[in-house]
């Protein structure tokens, strides 16, 4: 690793103003993806600020919601009795993630702002756009299987690979960020970019901006939620296909169903077209696989991805039938 | 002659090349109070409590506390398989719960308490966890062995073996390349019904 040099952060702000002042200087939380960043040279930081002494922790139970400090391990968000009781959803999608190990140790402000899997991006022998901007992009006629097939572009068809965002975007939470200009609320759906011509920045937070708490409004749909993942293996292994589904069905009749999908597209997708398919309508095998059809219609596969656009369907109808209690 | 291995080899040229390059750096504790301000240093004089005993390390930022143990404490037991938080072979017990020692810097577990493989057994009698491996045989080669075992521990007290699938699922975090699941199963789940 190049060297850096590191600092503990007492107080958010002192953190805040030295972060958005100089360039260079990245936060360190749980470690676990950074860790892997400076070991492949991915990242290579001047200096490392470690937020892990501010008070950003624990679950609050607030009147419409939750409200869950953003250095909050993973394992004790997915194992809160009252998580695993309001919001399965999210349970499910914290468990589905990495391992034991990892998530007692990761943040899941850091998990949000993991980075792609793409392995372009992960080795610095290669071109990378999203690495170093104008080098080129190698996956779009190279080794794509676990690159995007929503939401890429000609520069750059990275995906997103995490699963809690995933989650929350289905649940509609947001992220409360500190900034060198004071705080302000982002919708977790509008945190993380496009590439577009610019795959180097991949969020909206500015340098020295810190999430400090994920809020997550309680919905009637989170209670018929659930978390399905499609990867090679059967554990620690990240998402072919996942989906994330809410649905909320008195007496059977879909009042309101939110559905999102991780690991085919470069940000964590929402299906609206899916989610008012169903709308409505009593719930049936048949309503579902009706619904997911033409889901990723607009998508743009390469050859080493194309499956992927069939497997996202299959992964939503299934979600959604295990969700609504329908075979 | 005294025997030269090659472990003595590497230590001393580390030793070598470092000496020049090291300053006394501060302790990264709390920064200071009285201004708030950070105290960035690239260098640091830490403590880290390793099976119970503290133990005074002058470190590089950069180093891991995977490599801590093994190169300055020369607690080689725990093993590095691959550096990236993906094999297991790194796991210790961090204030208890397991975690992946590559992925972490020694300077962020300041004060912290860590138990490695040497510190699982008391005196002479071993861990009931080891006993139940090397009865149900379960190890090959032995290398993700520490990491497998240590894992079990972390396993066991978060109470995760309801079943033999509840098992496989949360040991994930450990491969083993040799394949001996099977037995790693059959003696986490003697180990956690007799008590462990």
């Amino acid at each position: 690793m190049v060297p850096f040099a590191y600092a503990a952060a007492g107080a958010p702000e002192a953190a805040i103003a030295r972060a958005s002042r100089a360039e260079g200087i990245d936060y360190i939380a749980g470690g676990t993806d950074m860790l892997q960043l400076l070991q492949e040279g991915v990242r290579m930081p001047r200096e490392l600020i470690d937020i892990n002494r501010l008070s950003l922790r624990g679950i609050d139970e607030t009147s419409d919601g939750l409200r869950i400090g953003a250095l909050t391990h993973m394992a004790e968000l997915a194992d809160d009795a009252r998580v695993k009781a309001r919001f399965p959803l999210v349970s499910e999608a914290l468990l589905a993630s990495a391992s034991p190990q990892v998530r007692n140790m990761a943040t899941i402000g850091g998990n949000l702002l993991q980075r792609t899997r793409c392995l372009y991006f992960r080795d610095v022998a290669t071109p990378c756009n999203k690495r170093i901007p104008g080098s080129g992009c190698p996956a779009l006629d190279g080794q794509n299987r676990m690159n995007a097939v929503l939401g890429g572009s000609d520069h750059c068809i990275a995906a997103y690979p995490g699963d809690l965002a995933v989650a929350l975007v289905a649940l509609d939470a947001s992220v409360e960020v500190l900034g060198p200009q004071g705080q302000q609320t982002i919708q977790v759906e509008q945190l993380h970019r496009l590439p577009g011509a610019t795959p180097e920045v991949e969020t909206v937070l500015r340098p020295g901006d810190l999430i400090t708490a994920i809020i997550i409004p309680a919905t009637p749909a989170a209670q018929h939620s659930h978390y399905l993942k499609v990867r090679d293996r059967t554990s620690f292994d990240f998402a072919l296909a996942s989906a994330a589904v809410a649905l909320d069905i008195p007496s059977g009749t879909v009042r309101e169903a939110r559905v999102a999908v991780g690991g085919v597209a470069a940000k964590p997708w929402r299906l609206r077209e899916v989610e008012r398919a169903l709308a409505g309508k009593p719930l049936s095998a048949d309503l579902i696989a009706a619904a997911v059809a033409h889901a990723g219609a607009d998508a743009t596969p390469r050859p080493g991805n194309a499956f992927k656009v069939e497997l996202m369907r299959r992964t939503v109808e299934r979600a959604l039938q295990v969700a609504g209690g329908v075979a | 002659m005294p025997e030269w291995t090659r472990r003595d080899f590497l230590t001393s040229t580390a030793i070598g090349s470092g000496v020049a390059a090291l300053a006394r750096g501060a302790t990264p504790s709390t920064p200071d109070a009285d201004t708030g301000m950070l105290n960035v240093d690239r260098q640091f004089d830490i403590t880290l409590v390793v099976n119970g005993a503290p133990r005074q390390l002058h470190v590089d930022a950069r180093t891991t506390l995977l490599d801590a143990l093994r190169d300055r404490l020369h607690l080689t037991g725990t093993k590095k398989g691959c550096a990236l938080g993906q094999c297991g072979a790194c796991t210790v017990l961090l204030d208890g719960r397991r975690v992946y020692s590559c992925l972490t810097l020694a300077v962020m577990q300041q004060g912290k308490s860590i138990t490695t493989i040497e510190g699982l057994a008391h005196g002479h009698g071993l861990h009931p966890v080891q006993s139940a491996f090397i009865e149900h045989d379960g190890f090959q080669c032995g290398y993700c062995t520490p990491g497998q075992i240590m894992s079990a521990v972390g396993l066991i007290h978060e109470g995760r073996t309801g079943s033999d699938d509840e098992i496989r699922e949360h040991m994930s975090g450990n491969i083993c390349r040799c394949g001996a699941y099977a037995s790693i199963v059959a003696a986490i789940k003697d180990a956690a019904a007799h008590g462990a």
